[in-house]
């Protein structure tokens, strides 16, 4: 890795670690207490940055396929394949601490009125099928262009899965739960939100890096031992 | 007519020609859905509503196409036509709309039986019913088609091809199921017909990228 | 402690066992890594200088 490179892996790191910590201390300690739904609204402020990582990360992995498909140049599927990794891994966090959040705030697991988390459960099953998929055709550009193919049908599917389960909410899941933040949240909790989005962003930017470097350098050693052996 | 279109049909009329000659895909389907509705009245308690039994014929919709789809290229797969196919002169996506409509007309002569099945074995079958298994036919058949053709390259086809389905079916089953219970149809069939244009304009944009080598 | 404060403090010690249990498999794959490099450096100092 270049020089210029290395500082802004470090600094990356570094924000990430700062704003996670200032962030999650400012939204435990400092933010205001929801008065509707008192403490456990606190979860709000790293289940929201999770979830939108991954959704970044989603996006993210359809852009670098969109860049394979037309510039054929293989090094974008180990960087879409990477964001879609990572965007899994967030997206299986997502659920798990929206669980939780739902336990704490009606009393079950699980609940079909929620729509942001049923939405985010089709779109994390969509894109643990394209494991699916990679493991399961040879290597090469063959799988390349699959892979590519089907994460930019991910990114079609998460608008049309959102109008879907809105409009599925009017019939057929008729109680709708949802945590009401967003629209007139006091100044401080804002602030919060938004330092903790970025240091979850810094962390998610850190993990890819570390991620990546680590496939990259896996198929390059590869590469090694054929011509060595 | 364009050649573009030409091709589209004669691509098209091959497929289900093939498909009348060797009777091989179209029979299974229609049993499986009768047996599959069948499984279904077994598998509901008495007092399940009328609602519920709607969802059980969504159900065995998708699965029937499913089953239609995994013998999508089956026959070119067998005789590497596949590989023909895509050296000839033709518009790759040419393929994909050829295979998209012969998909579409076994679906057709599947629900030809189901329908008439559902209504005898539980309600009747209401008009809204029919229109949106008609535009989810389309959406289902445009991604299958594509997602077959991504299948057809890996090992394990069979398996695959319900793991990359499924999630992309949610939407359709949403619209299909609300357009037969709702009592206002119209907006779950104007989503069923966007849930087509936004899939069908993608597969068809996307399919030669999935055939090349 | 409040129920509430306990859920709220699984949520983010979930959070912080994601983070190190991708760590611990950094770390593995790094010296997984490390292994098969020196593996191949052996192997070519072997068929340069045999």
């Amino acid at each position: 890795m270049s020089s210029p490179n290395r500082v802004a892996a470090a600094a990356l790191a570094t924000a990430a670690a700062g704003l996670l910590v200032g962030g999650i201390a400012l939204a435990i300690f400092w933010a205001p207490e929801d008065a509707d739904q008192g403490f456990s609204q606190k979860i709000f402020y790293i289940h929201v940055p999770v979830a939108l990582t991954a959704y970044a990360f989603f996006g993210f992995g359809a852009w670098k396929a969109l860049r394979l498909l037309s510039t054929r140049d293989s090094r974008y599927d180990l960087e879409s394949y990477t964001a879609v990794h990572m965007g899994v891994i967030f997206g299986l966090l997502t659920l798990v601490t929206g669980s939780i959040w739902a336990k704490t705030s009606w009393g079950q697991w699980w609940s079909w009125g929620e729509r942001q988390l049923v939405l985010f459960l089709v779109v994390f099953l969509f894109y643990s099928a394209y494991f699916m998929l990679r493991y399961s055709t040879d290597p090469g550009p063959r799988r390349e262009r699959n892979s590519a193919v089907f994460a930019l049908f991910g990114v079609a599917l998460i608008p049309v899965s959102f109008l879907a389960v809105r409009i599925a909410g009017t019939i057929l899941h008729p109680t709708v739960f949802t945590h009401d933040d967003g629209v007139a949240m006091p100044w401080e909790m804002f602030l919060a939100f938004c330092i903790c989005l970025g240091g979850v962003l810094a962390l998610a930017a850190t993990f890819y890096r570390v991620e990546l470097a680590g496939k990259r350098i896996d198929a390059s050693l590869k590469e090694l031992r054929e011509q060595l052996a | 007519m364009s050649a573009y279109a030409t091709d589209v049909a004669t691509l098209a009329r091959k497929d289900v020609l093939l498909e009348l000659r060797s009777r091989d895909t179209l029979p299974a389907m229609l049993l499986f859905v009768v047996s599959a509705l069948v499984v279904f009245h077994f598998a509901l308690p008495a007092d399940a509503s009328d609602r519920a039994e709607i969802g059980l014929f969504w159900i065995a919709l998708v699965f029937t196409a499913l089953l239609g789809l995994t013998r999508a290229f089956a026959a070119e797969r067998e005789q590497g036509l596949l590989d023909g196919l895509v050296l000839a002169p033709v518009d790759r996506s040419a393929i994909w709309a050829a295979k998209a409509i012969s998909v579409v007309v076994f679906l057709a002569l599947a629900e030809a039986v189901a329908l008439p099945a559902y209504a005898l074995f539980f309600q009747p079958v209401g008009w809204e019913l029919v229109a949106a298994v008609v535009l989810a036919d389309v959406g289902i058949a445009s991604i299958g088609a594509l997602l077959a053709a991504m299948a057809a390259a890996s090992r394990s086809r069979e398996l695959l091809l319900p793991l990359l389905f499924l999630p992309l079916a949610i939407p359709a089953v949403i619209g299909g199921v609300g357009a037969s219970v709702a009592e206002n149809p119209a907006s779950f069939l104007g989503f069923l017909a966007l849930y087509d244009a936004v899939f069908a304009i993608l597969a068809w944009a996307s399919f030669e990228y999935v055939v090349t080598e | 402690m409040t129920s509430a404060e306990k859920y709220v403090l699984a949520a983010y010690l979930v959070f912080l066992a994601a983070v190190l249990a991708y760590l611990v498999i950094i770390a593995l794959k790094v010296g997984r890594l490390e292994q098969e490099l020196a593996d191949l450096a052996r192997l070519a100092r072997e068929r340069r200088g045999g």
